[in-house]
């Protein structure tokens, strides 16, 4: 682990704190179907329309483990660097609750289906290595709605079986810099390997957060406090800044900490005790007798990996070596693979240089200030690219590509044929732009003097009057060469 | 019309087959029977104005080439029926009527039997004697208050009753075979994974295995083949070659090796028992198999390491039972209240005992001194079996410690109850197949059962030594229709 990252420390009088955070993310396999039933997954369809009689426990119903969600949560394992368990096994954990019909939620406590891994963060200090303590696989539960009815609770069973995976860090995020950083990495980690789509928004991914503090140099970690459910990584970032502070103002006042489950409430910005330890539910997990132990053979684990899509570190490391990027600029590019596609698909045409310039800079700026995804970019990589060729080969020059540009962005038309309506095209004909040089030197004799005796600063003069007499179209590198030789 | 009822399955499918006697006929026959057996309080739903209309119809429009063409059979109540009310024996399924069909009763109607209602068992198949059911405790036919054994004891005594020519039970720890020892009839329990378990009311998932009860061997091997199918719907369905159980039945035993553990000669065994235990074993011999006593030295183990295994899972299975969704629900302020109200009323004494007894060895601090220990005494009881099969094709052993109780003898000593089950609980704790047959009469005139254990999906094996073993003992029973 890289040392001394970006420093998240809380000082009280004369002390320092460090946060110590964990993250159990529960990530929504992208999949058809449920875990066990074969009933669909689309999210915000009408209540209880999605549920097979297994997802409403009827009697008699019983678990079938669905292959491809299996898959998935061995490809996210083998994204993450992680052990696969060749044996795991589902258990049941039992509580009641009205949106869990069951009565039981099916996961896996002892043998998980994927063991220790990491991930390595992109921070602006440098890389940090993040350790997975494990990925196992379980159901959602249903909803309850309380606010519909004066009287009664509904319960909507649509999510009731959804596969989950939940992902555990180990205690090594120290900083609310690196949650952000961890969530994004393990979020493009999933993306990339189709196996969750990471849609915050519509809950796909929710995270419990544990958070302790201890003195800056202590060892051994103080006692924690779990922040169930949040849902985005800015709630994340609130929650764990309250607790952490909740927890060091108890410390200075000379308490301890109680190791609770706590909430998050949005509105008001604080955490609230949810239940102490010694209200902990028994959840009385064991092996669910209706499924066997899950046993993979090696040939099925090899054939998934086989079948890796390169990962954002991969890429990353690619795009710096084949492509001369930045470590920054890499970063950028691989950060998502929609971007990433986007980028590669532009370079196939173009140049490299130029086309990262372009995506970073102006395609990013104009995403971020109409708040869209590059998936909704309104210029295709295809355009793009067209549009960096006419910059590279001189049909246009940059600035006029900035404005071919701003056109693009309202249709994404074809580049050249916005340059041939607006009659944009670079005026590169050497007799044409030498009569122009020719009119800006008559014109401007007095300077032409004053050049001459050795004020060389008025060279841009020059290329400026050509530029704007032939409305910005003259090629800029053939007015400088034709005026280096006419000035002389 | 009376013969109708004296008639055996095979006996009964020959004859529609020949045109012989019609579906209605025989339907009818059962179901005149049935309605003059209420006093039995086998059936809990009654199905025989459908049961009549098919009949009719598969003589209007008869297919003869289904191994059950035609043929009216009840089944236990912890079968999922389509359209028909299911209620496991609870007052918690009290109303509640499946929109499916669980796997084996699918495979029989596919078979061409007709459903004439569905039989009263213990309340979620817990229990030995069909005490616990809300619908009221079931009469034996054998003789007046006593008890048909369970949990399937509405299913033994409607087809020792001969209300139905066939039927088929559930046996989790013994239910099957139990009832059947008590009624004079033949019961198999198949070798777990045998019989999907899609659509019955789960009880003790590890151990649940749906099986026939008939009235003689002949019978049991193809109602059996029937009902085995490997369902990919049951996860812990075993796909396998199912044979044509019926056809490959054959009555030489000769040059068999049959082991008679020492473990199950139990202190304080009726001399009765010990005595027909006895007789099978010279019928074996006769027949020219071979005796050889073995030892299985975890039996003591078996039912303490049962009645941790079943209650725990149970007590998971039957948390689904909490008036959300369907079946009974009791009103209650909150949904707390709700929960305690509608598992109280809901719940009868034997099923919530077990449910506690199950939340007990699951919680935490209890875990690994129960629930684990008894998983580990469980591999243990497998490996005596799976030992001594290496030297035995078959056990021997009496099917229960004692014939028929009365009525309420046991009810308030529940620890009596369970010792019911203590030749029968290590089988299923193995998941393998055994099989009851009537082995003869004790003094007070009660039936008593003898049990062949087989190897895992040797089912025909066992089916065999019973088939030769049925001919040798020549077993009547003697039921005189007090009831009617």
């Amino acid at each position: 682990m890289a040392k001394n990252q970006s420093e998240y420390l809380i000082k009280r009088n004369n002390n320092e704190y460090e946060v110590i955070i964990g993250l159990e993310v529960h990530a929504q396999v992208l999949s058809e179907s449920k875990l066990f039933s074969s009933s669909p997954t689309k999210f915000g369809a009408e209540p209880n329309t999605q549920v097979s009689l297994v997802d409403a426990a009827f009697p008699g119903m019983l678990p079938v483990i669905n292959e491809f969600c299996i898959k998935q949560a061995i490809k996210t394992g083998i994204g993450l660097n992680a052990k696969i368990n060749k044996r795991s096994i589902f258990d049941r954990k039992n509580y009641f609750y009205a949106d869990l019909p069951q009565g039981y939620q099916i996961s896996q406590y002892k043998n998980p289906i994927v063991g220790e891994g990491s991930i390595t963060l992109d921070l602006p200090t440098g890389e940090k290595i993040v350790g997975i303590e494990r990925l196992h696989l379980e159901q959602d539960a249903g909803k309850s709605i309380h606010d519909m009815d004066p009287q009664n609770t509904l319960v909507d069973l649509n999510r009731s079986g959804v596969a989950l995976m939940e992902i555990v860090s180990k205690p090594d995020l120290r900083s609310l810099e690196e949650v952000n950083a961890y969530v994004k990495k393990l979020r493009s980690i999933m993306r990339y390997l189709g196996t969750c789509d990471g849609n915050m928004q519509e809950g796909s991914l929710r995270a419990d957060v544990n958070v302790s503090v201890r003195k800056k140099g202590q060892k051994g970690f103080g006692t924690r406090c779990e922040i169930k459910n949040v849902n985005s990584i800015k709630f994340m970032q609130m929650a764990i800044d309250y607790e952490a502070n909740r927890q060091v103002d108890i410390i200075e006042d000379g308490g301890t900490i109680d190791q609770e489950t706590r909430l998050f409430d949005i509105k008001k910005n604080e955490t609230r005790s949810m239940r102490s330890k010694e209200d902990a539910h028994d959840y009385r997990y064991f092996p669910d007798p209706d499924l066997l132990p899950l046993e993979l053979s090696d040939k099925f684990i090899n054939d998934l990996k086989k079948n890796i899509p390169e990962l954002p570190d991969e890429k990353k490391k690619r795009f710096i070596e084949k492509f001369k990027l930045s470590s920054y600029e890499a970063t950028i590019l691989v950060s998502d693979i929609e971007t990433s596609k986007y980028f590669e698909e532009v370079i196939e045409k173009s140049d490299v240089k130029l086309s990262t310039n372009w995506i970073t800079g102006e395609l990013f700026a104009l995403l971020n200030e109409k708040n869209l995804e590059i998936s909704q970019s309104p210029i295709t990589a295809k355009n793009l690219s067209k549009l960096i060729n006419l910059i590279k080969n001189g049909t246009i020059s940059g600035k006029i590509a900035k404005s071919v540009f701003e056109i693009m962005t309202e249709r994404d038309k074809d580049p050249q044929t916005i340059i041939e309506e607006k009659g944009l095209k670079q005026q590169s004909d050497p007799m044409e732009l030498e009569k122009l040089i020719d009119k800006v030197i008559n014109d401007n004799q007095d300077k032409v003097k004053e050049y001459k005796s050795g004020k060389e600063k008025l060279f841009g003069f020059f290329v400026g009057q050509a530029m704007k007499v032939s409305s910005g179209k003259a090629n800029p590198q053939l007015v400088n060469e034709i005026l280096k030789k006419k000035l002389k | 019309m009376s013969d109708i009822i004296e008639l055996t399955l095979v006996e009964l499918a020959n004859k529609i087959k020949k045109k012989e006697i019609s579906s209605k006929e025989v339907t009818t026959a059962y179901v005149d029977r049935s309605e003059k057996s209420k006093k039995l309080n086998t059936y809990i739903t009654e199905d025989f104005e459908n049961a009549l209309k098919k009949a009719d119809n598969f003589d209007k429009n008869p297919n003869y080439e289904k191994k059950l063409s035609g043929i009216p059979m009840a089944v236990k109540d912890l079968f999922c029926t389509k359209n028909l009310r299911t209620t496991a024996g609870s007052k918690i399924l009290g109303n509640f009527i499946p929109t499916y069909e669980s796997t084996v009763t699918e495979n029989l109607w596919n078979a061409g039997a007709i459903l004439l209602g569905k039989l009263n068992c213990d309340e979620f198949a817990m229990g030995s004697s069909n005490e616990t059911s809300f619908f009221g405790n079931v009469q034996n036919p054998v003789g007046e208050d006593l008890v048909p054994g369970g949990s399937s004891g509405g299913s033994a005594s409607a087809l020792a009753a001969k209300l139905t020519p066939i039927t088929i039970g559930t046996d989790t720890g013994g239910s099957i075979r139990q009832p059947a020892s008590f009624t004079g009839t033949v019961g198999l329990k198949p070798t777990y994974g045998s019989c999907s378990r899609y659509g019955i009311v789960a009880f003790a998932s590890s151990l649940d295995q749906a099986g026939p009860m008939t009235r003689d061997v002949k019978d049991c091997s193809l109602l059996f083949e029937v009902m085995s199918s490997y369902d990919y719907k049951d996860s812990t369905s075993v796909d396998f070659k199912r044979r044509n159980y019926l056809n490959d039945l054959n009555n030489s035993i000769k040059g068999k090796k049959i082991g008679i553990p020492k473990e199950y000669r139990v202190d304080d065994m009726p001399k009765e028992i010990e005595g027909l235990w006895q007789k099978g074993i010279d019928i074996i011999k006769e027949s020219g198999a071979e005796i050889i006593d073995i030892s299985l030295p975890n039996t003591n183990y078996a039912l303490p390491t049962y009645y941790i295994v079943a209650p725990a899972e149970a007590s998971s299975n039957l948390a689904r039972y909490d008036g959300v969704k369907y079946g009974f629900r009791s009103k209650g302020e909150n949904l707390i209240e709700m929960y305690e109200k509608t598992r109280s009323e809901g719940f009868g004494n034997e099923v919530k005992r077990r449910i506690m007894i199950g939340t007990y060895v699951l919680s935490s601090g209890y875990y690994d001194a129960y629930y684990l220990k008894a998983q580990k005494v469980r591999k243990l009881i497998k490996n005596d079996f799976d030992e001594v099969y290496k030297k035995v094709d078959a056990i021997l052993t009496p099917s229960t410690p004692s014939s028929a109780f009365k009525i309420g003898e046991k009810t308030n000593d529940p620890v009596s109850m369970y010792l019911n089950d203590i030749f029968t609980v290590p089988i299923n704790l193995a998941g393998l197949p055994a099989i009851s047959i009537p082995a003869g009469l004790d003094s007070k005139g009660y039936p008593l059962g003898l049990q062949i254990i087989g190897k895992a999906f040797d089912e025909q094996n066992i089916l065999n030594i019973a088939y030769s073993m049925e001919e040798q003992i020549d077993f009547k029973n003697e039921i005189k229709d007090w009831w009617m």
